[in-house]
């Protein structure tokens, strides 16, 4: 147990390549890490290697990030001196930016992208929120397109500054 | 040790399922791998199509917003591909890039030429509330695989809905030319709805796994000619094409699509960058 926590913490520093501020814990996309000491718990002792396997989600069923964290979360455990690592993408249950943790918003704005709102239960709403300016604060947005620079993003511009600004859109 | 208090059920992935199939988990039965086939074709196909926008569409949010969607729809393709492969000992390669026209199962629709934007946004709006209507009921598989690539898919293709009926709105409703050019991309698209619905040969005997595609009809009808006519537009009334994307039978312009998907990895097979 001591030994996932370790991993866990490891596996914690990885960042999205596209958003470098963001770990993979903040975003949600970490979602479990198993470590298989070998036979008994004077196993590593015994000089066997323990058995890792790391499960991440994707934010989006296309997203080529996910190549990316696998291969920066491997890089990393390797370092730390875990061999035997195996990175999984699980797709159930789907990724939804309500498991990105208040930590990484917070990140998210002081970055200059608006935060996911929380999504809810309820269903679709088709009410458009007002998304905040990350850079002066005004409610006063507007969606430019939904699609972004990623999967995850959507092109705002602040009708108060006239700056334009991605938006990590609820999902 | 889990990411707070969710659970994580199965796993399945591309990825996942490639290597729980080298373990002899989860592969699943010929049946299931055939009609999972169709489903990543389609979505494959459509994906491709959507791809030759970039740095052609008429302004840059819309290259990012077709590119977006091409790929979202690229990664149900590759899960479906990924796990139909798996009952043959097949990767999505071999499937994506090793088969010839006859080979594949997608509808027609899905390989249509893009023609101008407003046929793209034609078939975008028919394709995208004909997969969120599948997808919808394929949550419910009893094949637990296909139900996670539905479940995760469902999610993105809500917004392939919005980003097509917001189009069809402002061409229909927009100056005299988008009203007519929305138009005629509906009329040309509009032969190739019909197959969406037909009886598929690879959902038949698979009840409670497959969607029947009759089952589609009604859900596509409830949206589809109120968005149109939302927009000042008319249902197109134009008798259907003879489909067979099923059966293997495709049109002439998907030959020419498969050429630039396939010449790469064929000329240099192995090749990586």
């Amino acid at each position: 147990m001591a030994d996932e926590k370790r991993v866990w913490a490891l596996a914690a520093t990885v960042c999205d390549p596209e958003v470098p501020v963001l770990t993979i814990e903040d975003l949600g996309v970490l979602r479990a890490v198993h470590v298989d000491s070998g036979s008994g718990a004077d196993g590593a002792e015994r000089g066997e290697t323990p058995v890792v396997t790391v499960e991440i989600t994707p934010t989006y069923s296309g997203c080529p990030a996910v190549d990316a964290m696998r291969d920066d979360i491997l890089s990393t455990l390797d370092r730390a001196g875990y061999r035997d690592v195996t990175v999984r993408t699980v797709l159930t249950p789907a990724w939804t930016t309500d498991w990105m943790s208040d930590e990484g918003k917070a990140k998210l704005e002081a970055f200059g992208i608006a935060p996911p709102a929380p999504r809810g239960t309820g269903g679709r709403v088709g009410l458009g929120l007002g998304i905040r300016c990350p850079r002066c604060g005004s409610l006063h947005t507007r969606e430019v397109s939904h699609f972004g620079s990623t999967s995850c993003k959507a092109l705002y511009v602040c009708q108060k500054c006239g700056e334009p600004f991605d938006h990590f859109k609820a999902h | 040790m889990r990411h707070t208090d969710r659970a994580i059920s199965t796993a399945v992935s591309a990825e996942t399922i490639e290597r729980e199939l080298e373990e002899g988990l989860d592969r699943p039965p010929d049946a299931v791998a055939r009609y999972a086939l169709g489903l990543g074709d389609d979505a494959l196909i459509l994906a491709q199509r959507l791809g030759e926008w970039i740095a052609h569409a008429p302004e840059l949010e819309e290259d990012v917003a077709l590119g977006n969607i091409g790929l979202d729809l690229l990664g149900h393709a590759r899960s479906f591909l990924t796990y139909a492969g798996s009952a043959w000992g097949l990767g999505e390669d071999d499937l994506a890039y090793f088969r010839d026209e006859h080979e594949f199962r997608n509808h027609q629709l899905f390989e249509r030429p893009n023609g101008d934007f407003a046929h793209t946004i034609a078939r975008q709006l028919f394709a995208s509330v004909y997969f969120d209507a599948l997808y919808r009921r394929l949550t419910s598989s009893a094949d637990p695989t296909l139900a996670a690539i539905a479940a995760k898919a469902l999610k993105e293709v809500e917004y392939h809905v919005d980003h097509s009926v917001q189009w069809v709105r402002r061409l229909g409703l927009g100056t005299d030319v988008s009203h007519v050019r929305m138009q005629a991309g509906l009329d040309a698209m509009w032969p190739f709805v019909d197959e969406l619905f037909r009886p598929d040969p690879s959902a038949a005997g698979l009840e409670g796994v497959a969607v029947p595609p009759e089952e589609l009809r009604d859900p596509f009808d409830r949206t589809v000619p109120a968005v149109i006519a939302e927009a000042g537009l008319r249902v197109p009334d134009i008798p259907a094409a003879r489909g067979g994307g099923r059966d293997g039978m495709h049109t002439e312009a998907f030959g020419h699509l498969l050429a630039e998907m396939q010449v790469l990895v064929r000329q240099h097979p192995g090749a990586t960058w």
